[in-house]
């Protein structure tokens, strides 16, 4: 990739981007069929329903909106040579911290009361990158791990506030807040589910495509990935760039957990991801930290998951099958199946 | 005192199941792999020992048949990440992935059913509590004297070892590193997936999706804490299992802390022990962990 031109690197790029959509599709169908269901039918129906229908459309592109986010929240710090598995958990602490700001701040003009709980949410979720960000800066302790572990303490907090002091007393059944203040304000395309979190997805991601390929920041961050050794040696804060990306990747993901609370919730539940953050990571996989690539994969993993849901209605599959999936995806892109010259 | 003798039996009982998946991860690790399967590959353990023992109404067999599965699951990340040269961390994630999914694919059937546990067993008369366990708890602690022999006093131990710091070095010498870290998965595949069945068919006799709750990923800092010795994995295995013992107790006591701030004690222990041992291990951890290797030419 190192000296090839450009317009060289974009036509290798889409060539691997169209290579593992074909992938995809065909371990798709191979799933749909090991389930016993006509994988050519099935992806008929999805074409019908989730594609030329407007409304099924819309459906897609509604739960494309956390992956975009969550997906930059890998991202970001992946261009450091950071792998950031916690975007679950920042989403959560995203929705927590935004839920706080939406309860606890009042006396605003709503736009402006709307404005701070989704900055609340960045901040939630950036804190919660912070903290391994922090610890790998220092050269403390890897972030991979540390990330994967405090995704299993942020549904904890969530839940003791959820079940303990912010329970909503008039749904006793459900252990749930109530809804929340700023949500009759919040940016939605009328007639769908479409909101404003989605528009916030491309503009993010246009921010990265510029950030990334056309600033020093990006150049720089991109050497901190590179080789830390020789960006150190040039003089680059390689410590502050590692914090600063795992709080930029944090804030993104708690973007997409606060956006997701208010626009479709309502209200804050356990339940709010249905493990957004790990589909990001297999996004970010997918379309090796590549802005178009995100874009498309984030929009072909949206399709999966919205006919995977309509599949766990049809056929009674746990939610579980799509992890499954996920992990069938994840083995053959890792397979490099067309690439040559895999000696032993 | 009856508290205190609950504590520590329970502790020896909750560290079994948490040093099978470390010491499997020690010798992965040892040879060159980081596995961050190991909760993938508990779960899978877990959910198949529990619907063969709840089939053939015998625990044992629902163990060996895990242990198989386990062997079988850690084969495909060990063919991703030695002959497909595949990204060790992405790998261990897809892997993790594919047990969570399966598992509760597995388990949706068994959900709030009682399978039969493995039988315990008690060596010498002693108090009622203390030293009355499955065989599995032996087993573990037995093993990791054992693991320890393997790795550093054995032939085969000085090749993973070998394999581990430098696979180019270990290949000049005659070592095949593939085949080394072929070995090292299969044995790390059987040890977590039985971690896992210890969990459910020698503790709790039940199923439930996500039952490991991340032992996986304490296990592998426990990997870290333990310095990539066998010995010392035990020593953390018992801090954890403690932990554990004690978030029960105080559930149990009712004292009116939130369940959910309980259960956090494990994982918070895990972060701090990261904090005070993760530091300096770079210089202790097998040189070519996670990298690699393309062959030598």
């Amino acid at each position: 990739m190192v000296l090839k031109s450009t317009s060289n690197r974009w036509v290798w790029i889409l060539f691997r981007l169209s290579l593992t959509v074909v992938l995809i599709l065909g371990v798709f169908g191979l799933f749909l069929w090991a389930l016993g269901k006509n994988p050519l039918k099935a992806f008929q129906d999805t074409l019908r329903l989730n594609l030329l229908n407007p409304r099924g459309l819309s459906e897609v592109v509604v739960r494309m909106s956390p992956l975009l986010l969550t997906a930059l929240g890998v991202a970001v710090p992946f261009r450091a040579g950071l792998i950031n598995v916690g975007a679950e958990g920042q989403f959560l602490m995203g929705a927590l911290l935004g839920t706080w700001a939406a309860f606890n701040i009042a006396g605003l003009p709503p736009a402006l009361h709307l404005v701070l709980v989704l900055l609340a949410g960045m901040v939630g979720g950036g804190l919660w990158g912070a903290v391994p960000g922090a610890l790998r800066a220092l050269g403390w302790v890897n972030e991979t791990i540390t990330t994967l572990l405090l995704n299993y303490l942020a549904p904890l907090i969530v839940g003791y506030f959820v079940f303990g002091p912010w329970r909503a007393p008039e749904l006793a059944m459900y252990p749930q807040t109530p809804e929340l203040p700023v949500v009759p304000y919040f940016p939605v395309l009328p007639g769908t589910r479409l909101h404003l979190g989605f528009f916030l997805g491309l503009f993010f991601l246009g921010l990265y495509a510029y950030m990334t390929g056309r600033s020093r920041w990006g150049l720089e961050l991109r050497a901190v990935g590179g080789n830390p050794e020789a960006a150190r040696r040039l003089g680059m804060p390689v410590e502050r760039w590692l914090l600063a990306a795992m709080v930029l990747g944090g804030a993104l993901a708690g973007l997409a957990g606060v956006a997701e609370v208010v626009a479709i919730h309502g209200r804050l539940k356990m339940a709010v991801s249905p493990g957004y953050g790990f589909m990001g990571f297999l996004v970010n996989w997918l379309a090796f930290a590549n802005p178009l690539g995100i874009l498309i994969m984030s929009f072909l993993l949206a399709i999966i998951a919205s006919s995977g849901f309509t599949l766990q209605i049809t056929q009674r599959l746990p939610y579980a099958a799509v992890n499954v999936l996920m992990a069938l995806i994840l083995f053959v892109v890792l397979a490099k199946p067309f690439r040559q010259g895999v000696r032993r | 005192m009856n508290w205190f003798l609950s504590w520590i039996s329970g502790t020896i009982l909750y560290a079994a199941p948490l040093l099978f998946p470390t010491l499997g991860e020690v010798i992965e690790q040892r040879a060159g792999l980081v596995n961050l399967g190991l909760e993938g590959l508990m779960l899978l353990g877990a959910s198949v020992s529990f619907a063969v023992s709840f089939a053939t109404q015998n625990a044992w067999v629902g163990v060996l048949v895990a242990g198989c599965v386990g062997l079988l699951a850690n084969l495909i990340y060990a063919w991703l990440v030695v002959h497909r040269q595949a990204h060790q961390l992405a790998a261990g994630l897809a892997l993790m992935f594919f047990g969570i999914g399966l598992s509760a694919l597995i388990g949706k059937a068994y959900v709030g059913q009682m399978a039969p546990v493995l039988p315990k067993f008690q060596p010498f008369p002693s108090q009622a509590l203390l030293f009355r366990y499955d065989l599995l708890v032996y087993v573990a602690f037995l093993l990791a004297p054992l693991c320890w022999f393997l790795l550093f006093r054995t032939r085969f131990g000085l090749k993973l070892r070998a394999v581990g710091e430098s696979p180019a070095i270990a290949y000049a010498a005659g070592v095949s590193p593939a085949l080394v870290r072929y070995i090292a998965a299969a044995t790390a595949g059987i040890l977590a997936a039985i971690g896992g069945a210890h969990l459910a068919v020698g503790i709790t006799g039940t199923w439930s999706e996500g039952m490991t709750a991340g032992r996986g990923f304490i296990a592998i800092a426990l990997v870290i804490f333990s310095r990539w010795d066998p010995l010392r994995a035990i020593i953390g295995a018992l801090l954890f299992g403690s932990a554990v013992v004690l978030q029960l107790q105080l559930q149990a006591q009712g004292l009116g802390i939130s369940p959910f701030l309980l259960d956090m004690l494990p994982y918070v222990l895990t972060v701090l022990v990261l904090l005070i041992w993760g530091r300096g291990v770079r210089y202790v951890a097998p040189a070519s962990l996670g990298r690699v290797y393309f062959g030598t030419e």
